[in-house]
């Protein structure tokens, strides 16, 4: 085969080896040193020299372990950083999620990244202009109170000369602790934070030139296929390498029922991954995905806990115990003159990352250990997978590189232990790329949620008393179990953790009495993870979905119904002001003579406050739905979204379009087939998203709030869209459809049915 | 070992293939360092690897390389860097037309081959002729303003 080196020169000087803007280069030498050793960079929280590094032309290098997978965290942070530096963001390079390089202030995920590590970086960067001013005050011989820092300067504010930011510091260093009183710039002094400077990783994106994890290529490592059992716990029988001949150079590691091929040349790996023999045991432990809401109320529960319990005398910590109260809240619903119930359903869906998920780990032979990975834990991963193969986790460093987005933990904490088992066994760096049968198949899932709703309404409209019972996986205590160690017969403890998936589970409108039981569940069939906005919007398809419910019966425009039930003038600020774009039209629900040609047309509403303590969303959209086929064409969806402080206007403009899409496709399309061995979603066939042809149109309405805190947005905008739909899809054809993916299958037999 | 001959990007290629069913998509990515098309599934599902062959948009996941012998390869290399990007190029940059970005080669590929043969295309064939480019982060809306923009419409 032609060397690469060969091929370059035959192709003369007209051929672009492309390199990116990112500092990641696409080869790296794994002979040489890693570019900065651990231990070189500060990386205590508490020291403003662990989040930015002033170089001496005035540039400034900030570290974070946030780490931006699509979604523009990286220059919201960089501008956070710019506006206490007064630096120009062209000047700001942000480095994310390398363990060797950046302070641990939590992983990405939960809508934290800007209120925790954008924060934390803008902190350091205020304390660090103090510390400029008043070094550039002694140099200059002037008070630091005459003194402005701007374009990468300490001058007198009324002119003279002044000195560079990187002349002001001890080689790169100050040495300083994070004040955490350090002033802030004022929202009405902002200039950078609020603009909309373009994110600095679109160029490359645009160009084919930015490198991601699945580009990574190490000299003198082996591409490798992981092929995994039949079935989750399925023992590996027998392997027949003489399958392989005449495929060259393929080594094969089995260890237990963990059984990959690596090769130099990658499709030498696809080729020996395909034609390897091998046999399992047979398992069905699975009950299938068929009915898995009767599977789920038939379940153990662990326990039982009351995670909201409002207009009640007795404490929610108590409640649970407390049977006084439990009765008390079935005599309201008894008594109330109308009541209402009803069960919705939500189930296993993927994170379905468009480019599988790839890693590559380096493991020496004196132990010392890299790993790329686009983890969104980098420090977590470091951790488990430190201590799961015998590693000192102060000589391992994980580096964070862009895989496709991830919406939570996909499959790559996966894919980088699979490659450190590799490297370690294989004593050669190692890249694992997953195929789409496997991210489909084995990346850890949002879970089934069913959740039953009760209400009681008097004769004025006025809600007596709501109840929530949610049925959910129980989180356990541990970091999730680890593939690569299942199989390899590596034992280790492991937890359970599909994140907070319990909250809104109650209506945000006045009520007298609110009460949120949850039965955590002993047994869950699949692996579960956080899943972009973990288990709100099916807490939301049900609450918004039912509160629509009691509007229809007491024949009640569902617009007014809530408006007159919210008293928070942040949320009535959002509903209103989308309602107006949207052009809401006042009317009871559903309304079955609006067509559109053969169609039935209708809109619907949701909104919700994030957590119940952040951001503010109201979503409304129009759908067509076509009686003969059952399909739901989305017309037309209108959000608007207050999360206060808003950093950089167009990112999160391009997150809420995002997430809006993302979940019409939960909404529509999206179930996890699994029999009673194995997932059988596999590939785009059988776990269909949505496409470009669906698209509707998308109308954002910001609410900005400079003078406000700022919270995360990387999710909200997700939690109203189910809703919205299923109310939409009553208001055009009567039929309420409790369960998502709202398939053309289900609204035709919904439509059918009399 | 057969060997087979190509112009990628304009520049005449020779290639040891050992398997001429090795799709095209490992060439470009393995030994011509071409990494810009993406894996996304192998089936030819998702447009993530989409490139060009004599003009028109194949999946190169599905493409042996054995036929592409003889024939012209256009990756998203050939359009322009970050620093002087092409016209197209330079309109997704503007509209922010991705988030993670690792479906915006395959996009950008099909929307080249959309725009040479109509060069004015309606939003309603854009989304056709993308139809089979998937987004999971949910870009659409973006990517239509883009070839819009580089469409002059």
């Amino acid at each position: 085969m032609t060397s690469r080196r060969e091929l370059l020169q035959s192709l003369g000087a007209g051929l672009v080896v492309g390199f990116t803007l990112e500092a990641v280069p696409r080869a790296i030498d794994a002979q040489a040193p890693a570019a900065a050793a651990i231990g070189v960079r500060p990386v205590d929280p508490n020291q403003v020299d662990s989040f930015l590094a002033i170089h001496p032309e005035g540039a400034v290098t900030i570290y974070t372990s946030k780490v931006d997978v699509g979604t523009g965290m990286r220059v919201a942070i960089a501008q956070m950083a710019a506006e206490e530096l007064g630096l120009p963001i062209e000047r700001i390079t942000v480095v994310g999620g390398d363990t060797g390089l950046c302070p641990n202030t939590g992983g990405t995920g939960g809508s934290t990244g800007l209120t925790r590590g954008g924060t934390a970086v803008r902190q350091a960067a205020a304390t660090a202009r103090q510390a400029l001013l008043a070094r550039g005050g002694l140099r200059l011989g002037r008070p630091a109170g005459e003194l402005t820092i701007d374009g990468g300067e300490v001058r007198p504010v009324d002119g003279g000369p002044g000195l560079g930011i990187g002349a002001l510091t001890d080689n790169g260093l100050l040495s300083l602790a994070v004040d955490p009183d350090a002033p802030l710039t004022p929202p009405g002094h902002y200039r950078v934070v609020g603009t909309s400077p373009s994110r600095p990783d679109m160029p490359a994106k645009c160009t084919g030139r930015h490198t991601y994890v699945q580009d990574l290529r190490l000299r003198g490592m082996l591409h490798a296929r992981v092929i995994r059992p039949p079935a989750p716990g399925a023992r590996l029988r027998s392997v027949d390498e003489s399958s392989l001949d005449g495929i060259p150079d393929v080594r094969v590691v089995r260890i237990e029922s963990f059984l990959a091929v690596a090769a130099p040349d990658e499709w030498a790996a696809v080729r020996a991954a395909s034609a390897l023999n091998a046999t399992w045991t047979e398992v069905n432990e699975l009950p299938g995905h068929d009915r898995l809401d009767e599977w789920v109320r038939r379940g153990v529960v662990e326990r039982n806990q009351v995670i909201v319990n409002r207009g009640s005398p007795v404490a929610p910590a108590d409640a649970g115990s407390s049977e006084d109260d439990a009765r008390a809240l079935e005599a309201v619903l008894a008594g109330a003159a109308r009541r209402f119930s009803a069960s919705y359903f939500w189930p296993n869906q993927s994170h379905a990352s468009l480019g599988p998920s790839a890693a590559v780990a380096d493991v020496r032979e004196d132990g010392e250990t890299t790993i790329w990975t686009s983890s969104q834990v980098t420090f977590g991963l470091r951790s488990t997978l430190a201590r799961l193969f015998g590693l000192q986790p102060g000589r391992v460093r994980v580096i964070f590189v862009e895989g496709s987005g991830s919406y939570g933990t996909n499959g790559a904490d996966h894919a980088a232990a699979d490659a450190v088992l590799l490297s370690k066994t294989l004593r050669l760096p190692v890249r694992v790329q997953w195929t789409r049968q496997d991210e489909h198949a084995w990346d850890p899932k949002g879970p089934q949620q069913l959740i039953d709703l009760r209400a009681g309404v008097d004769a004025s409209g006025r809600i007596l008393a709501w109840d929530t019972e949610m049925w959910i996986p129980e989180n356990r205590r541990g970091p999730r179990s680890v593939l690569a160690a299942d199989t390899a017969g590596i034992p280790h403890e492991s937890g359970r953790d599909a994140a907070a998936i319990f909250e809104n589970g109650d209506p945000p409108y006045e009520a007298d009495r609110v009460r949120v039981l949850a039965h955590w569940m002993r047994d869950t069939p699949l692996n579960t993870s956080n899943l972009r906005a973990p288990g709100k919007p099916a807490n939301v398809f049900a609450v918004e979905g039912f509160v629509d419910e009691i509007c229809a019966a007491l024949g009640v425009d569902p617009l007014m119904f809530r408006v007159e039930r919210l008293s928070d003038p942040r949320a009535l600020e959002v509903v209103r002001r989308a309602a107006a774009a949207f052009g809401w039209q006042a009317r009871p629900s559903p309304n079955l003579k609006a067509r559109q040609g053969d169609l039935l047309t209708g809109r619907g509403m949701a909104y919700v406050r994030y957590k119940g303590t952040e951001n503010y969303v109201a979503t409304f959209m129009d759908v067509d739905v076509d009686p003969a086929t059952g399909r739901i064409a989305v017309r037309r969806v209108v959000c608007a979204h207050d999360c206060g402080l808003v950093v950089n206007p167009d990112a999160l403009r391009n997150q809420i379009e995002g997430a809006i899409v993302q979940t019409l496709s939960r909404a529509l399309h999206e179930e996890i087939t699994f029999d009673t061995a194995r997932v059988t979603s596999v590939d785009w066939a059988s776990y269909p998203i949505l496409t470009f042809r669906e698209l509707p149109e998308i109308e954002v309405i910001l609410v900005e709030r400079p003078e406000e805190a700022l919270w995360g947005a990387g999710e909200a905008a997700t939690v109203p869209v189910a809703a919205a739909l299923g109310n939409a899809v009553f208001d055009a054809t009567g039929v309420r459809l409790r369960r998502v993916p709202l398939t053309t299958e289900r609204v035709k037999a919904a439509l059918s049915t009399p | 070992m057969p060997i087979i001959t190509l112009t990628i990007n304009g520049q005449p290629v020779s290639l040891d293939a050992w398997d001429p069913a090795m799709p095209l998509l490992h060439a470009l990515r393995g030994p011509l360092d071409f990494q810009g098309a993406k894996p996304g599934c192998g089936l030819a599902q998702c447009g993530a690897c989409t490139v060009l062959l004599d003009d028109e948009p194949v999946r190169a996941c599905v493409v042996p390389v054995s036929s592409a012998s003889g024939r012209r390869v256009t990756t998203i290399e050939a359009g322009g860097t970050p620093e002087a990007p092409d016209r197209l190029q330079a309109a997704f940059i503007a509209e922010g037309a991705a988030q993670c970005g690792y479906c915006t080669p395959g996009m950008i590929m099909s929307a080249r081959a959309l725009l040479a043969r109509t060069p004015h295309p309606t939003a309603e064939q854009i989304k056709d002729a993308l139809s089979g480019n998937l987004c999971r982060c949910g870009a659409y809306t973006r990517v239509l303003r883009a070839v819009l923009r580089a469409s002059g419409g």
